[in-house]
């Protein structure tokens, strides 16, 4: 790897380092939460692709408008919903950040610019799109966002969102975290073209591969993307090229798709483990910063366990809420 | 007072609104410089650019996908479909993502969308093209569905739409758009969820929907002459739907005949029927009944395809029925 650039500040980096750790500590928890049942419903970790999320969200702003996978856990933390709101969500309370309408596939929290995990593959890019289409339309320098998997690319969705997006320069960025499996299919089995960058070039954009594990090669990368789409530029696809060291869902196989070794191997190039070596080989940060905010991260996240824990229950009485827009103009 | 078609009217009420709310821009094939197939759009091109006229590929899929993100974020897409039966190819962002985004998001997010096309059976326009779908529409939570059929509710009704932030179906029946009507030169909105009562009447109450609202009043002029009296309700919205409207009808005539163009399995006719069943049990002396198309893709060779709808002497018959049980 090359070092580091020296441009990027020590805040930058130890902000990338404590988004990257709040993702994983979080996940880590919340698959024990999992296992003791105190999460009732589905569960996808994001374990070793921290870097994507929190190398792009770093340079977005609130009103910037990020659409996400079933995976989306990390997408929300980077984009700025709280431990407390995504691990509450999770337990189904009230205080959850979709107030225990959505559970881990349905974060929503539009406040911050989250717009939405989905349980259904491809939406997202189509919906990132139209958030583009918006923000050109309003004269803004907003831009959308989509994380989309390997799953996605062979989807529809794919095809007619970037095939948009493309035709009409609108700014969007497209954000495919190339994990190598669709639930337990390996993408090498679902297409005969084993790139996904590649593909940008039959839409007229530009598509560029990374390392996904890299969170300085994700940050580098996204911000001369999002810069581009923000100036009137146009769309970009990215690939990062990453991998979940979790199972697909928590109580699914670790193995039996995949080998015990190709599991290790990506384990060894863990994106966090990584940056910290990066950061104290080139002393760039200390292994006291890097300590410091591993107890606070600690903290943090048993803090969002005890809330959740202790939140309330939704009301059923409002169960029927909010299917149609209060107090819309064509109510008779 | 001035007649103007249907789609006049919703082109007026399309440009009104248009120049009204700069957030609302129109998507379709054709829908741009070409004015829309059906003249959805003509002359907007020229007055509002190519960023809120926008033609599109056919890409349905991609294209409601996008308006479904571009209206959590602050604009208004309307979504010209042509025929309605393109919409089956958008099912899933429709069902499952824009109609279910404001409830997900707990309110936080709006999903200001109208989406519009041709319905219905005529013309020879064969299975791909005579498609209904409102009843699928109205059975799912988070949608509104129009079915407008004067030129006059058109109007009232698309502006209504353009102001709503909830998904709207607005859909036309192609024998109907070129029928002409007297809309007024002011501005008026029509809410969504009142049914008209297109004549009053008290031995029978008629519920019709799209083109069997003009055929059943055709037929109940003839039957005037007998003396026999037919009430007849354009429900107008399917999706909310005004059972009180029907309700009080059915107090004072004691019947209730449902006739629908469109399937009657699962159909809003089966809704209505039972929601009345439901609720007025004791002020009905008969039956309730339906008359309906058959359970049939639409034929194309003209005795085949009109012998899929009801026809005139199908409606007196069916109201003759009714009121002999």
């Amino acid at each position: 790897m090359d070092p580091i650039p020296a441009n990027l500040s020590k805040d930058t980096l130890l902000a990338l380092y404590r988004q990257m750790l709040t993702i994983r500590r979080c996940e880590e928890q919340l698959a024990r939460c999992y296992q003791s049942g105190l999460i009732p419903g589905a569960c996808h970790t994001y374990v070793g692709e921290e870097a994507i999320a929190t190398g792009v969200c770093a340079h977005l702003n609130n009103d910037d408008a990020v659409f996400s996978t079933h995976r989306g856990h990390g997408h929300a933390l980077a984009k700025g919903v709280t431990p407390r709101q995504v691990t509450a969500e999770l337990f189904g309370k009230a205080t959850g950040c979709s107030q225990g309408r959505g559970g881990s596939m349905h974060l929503f929290a539009p406040e911050v610019g989250m717009m939405g995990t989905s349980g259904i593959v491809g939406p997202c890019i189509l919906q990132a799109t139209g958030a583009g289409y918006s923000f050109k339309l309003l004269k803004t320098d907003r831009i959308g966002v989509a994380f989309f998997g390997d799953g996605a690319v062979s989807n529809g969705a794919f095809h007619e969102g970037i095939n948009l997006a493309a035709n009409w320069d609108l700014p969007t960025l497209f954000v495919c975290e190339n994990n190598l499996y669709a639930t337990e299919v390996a993408f090498a089995d679902a297409t005969g073209n084993p790139e996904v960058a590649n593909r940008a070039a039959a839409y007229n954009l530009p598509g560029v591969a990374i390392d996904g594990n890299d969170v300085i090669a994700v940050y580098e990368t996204a911000g001369a993307a999002i810069e581009r789409a923000r100036s009137g530029g146009g769309p970009t696809l990215i690939e990062c090229k990453t991998y979940r060291t979790r199972p697909h869902a928590e109580g699914m196989r670790d193995g039996g798709y995949r080998s015990a070794e190709e599991i290790q191997s990506w384990k060894d190039r863990d994106p966090i483990t990584t940056l910290a070596t990066r950061l104290v080989d080139e002393e760039r940060a200390s292994a006291a910063d890097l300590a410091a905010i591993d107890a606070e991260i600690v903290e943090l996240v048993a803090d969002a366990e005890r809330f959740a824990h202790d939140s309330p229950w939704p009301e059923t009485a409002t169960v029927a809420d909010h299917v149609f827009s209060a107090g819309d103009a064509s109510h008779a | 007072m001035r007649e103007i078609t249907f789609m006049e009217a919703t082109l007026e009420a399309l440009s009104e609104e248009m120049a009204r709310d700069e957030t609302i821009f129109v998507v379709g094939q054709g829908s741009g410089a070409r004015g829309g197939n059906f003249n959805t759009t003509t002359g907007l091109y020229d007055i509002y650019g190519p960023e809120r006229l926008r033609d599109v590929p056919i890409t349905e899929r991609g294209f409601v996908g996008m308006c479904t993100g571009a209206a959590m974020t602050g604009t208004r897409p309307v979504v010209d479909f042509m025929f309605l039966d393109f919409i089956l190819d958008a099912m899933g962002e429709m069902v499952n993502q824009m109609a279910k985004m404001q409830y997900m998001s707990s309110g936080r997010l709006k999903m200001p969308i109208l989406l519009r096309g041709c319905i219905g059976v005529g013309g020879a326009a064969a299975t791909h093209h005579s498609g209904n779908y409102y009843s699928m529409f109205a059975h799912l939570p988070g949608f509104k569905v129009v079915v407008p059929t004067t030129a006059y509710d058109a109007k009232g009704l698309f502006k209504t739409a353009l102001r709503s932030d909830d998904p709207v179906l607005f859909l036309e029946h192609k024998s109907l758009i070129n029928g002409r009507g007297e809309v007024p030169e002011e501005e008026y909105l029509i809410p969504f969820g009142q049914a008209s009562i297109c004549r009053r009447g008290k031995d029978l109450t008629v519920v019709a929907l799209t083109t069997m609202v003009g055929k059943t009043l055709t037929v109940c002029e003839k039957l005037a002459q007998e003396g026999i009296s037919v009430e007849v309700i354009d429900p107008r919205t399917v999706a909310p739907l005004d059972v009180d409207t029907i309700l009080e009808s059915v107090q004072r005539t004691g019947r209730l005949l449902v006739i629908d163009e469109t399937f009657a399995i699962c159909g809003i006719g089966a809704e209505i029927a039972a929601q009345v069943v439901d609720r007025g049990f004791d002020d009905l002396d008969a039956p309730v009944r339906r008359l309906n198309g058959l359970h049939v893709p639409t034929p194309y060779s003209a005795p085949l395809e009109a012998s899929v709808v009801p026809q005139l002497p199908d409606i007196e018959q069916a109201i003759r029925d009714l009121l002999a049980e």
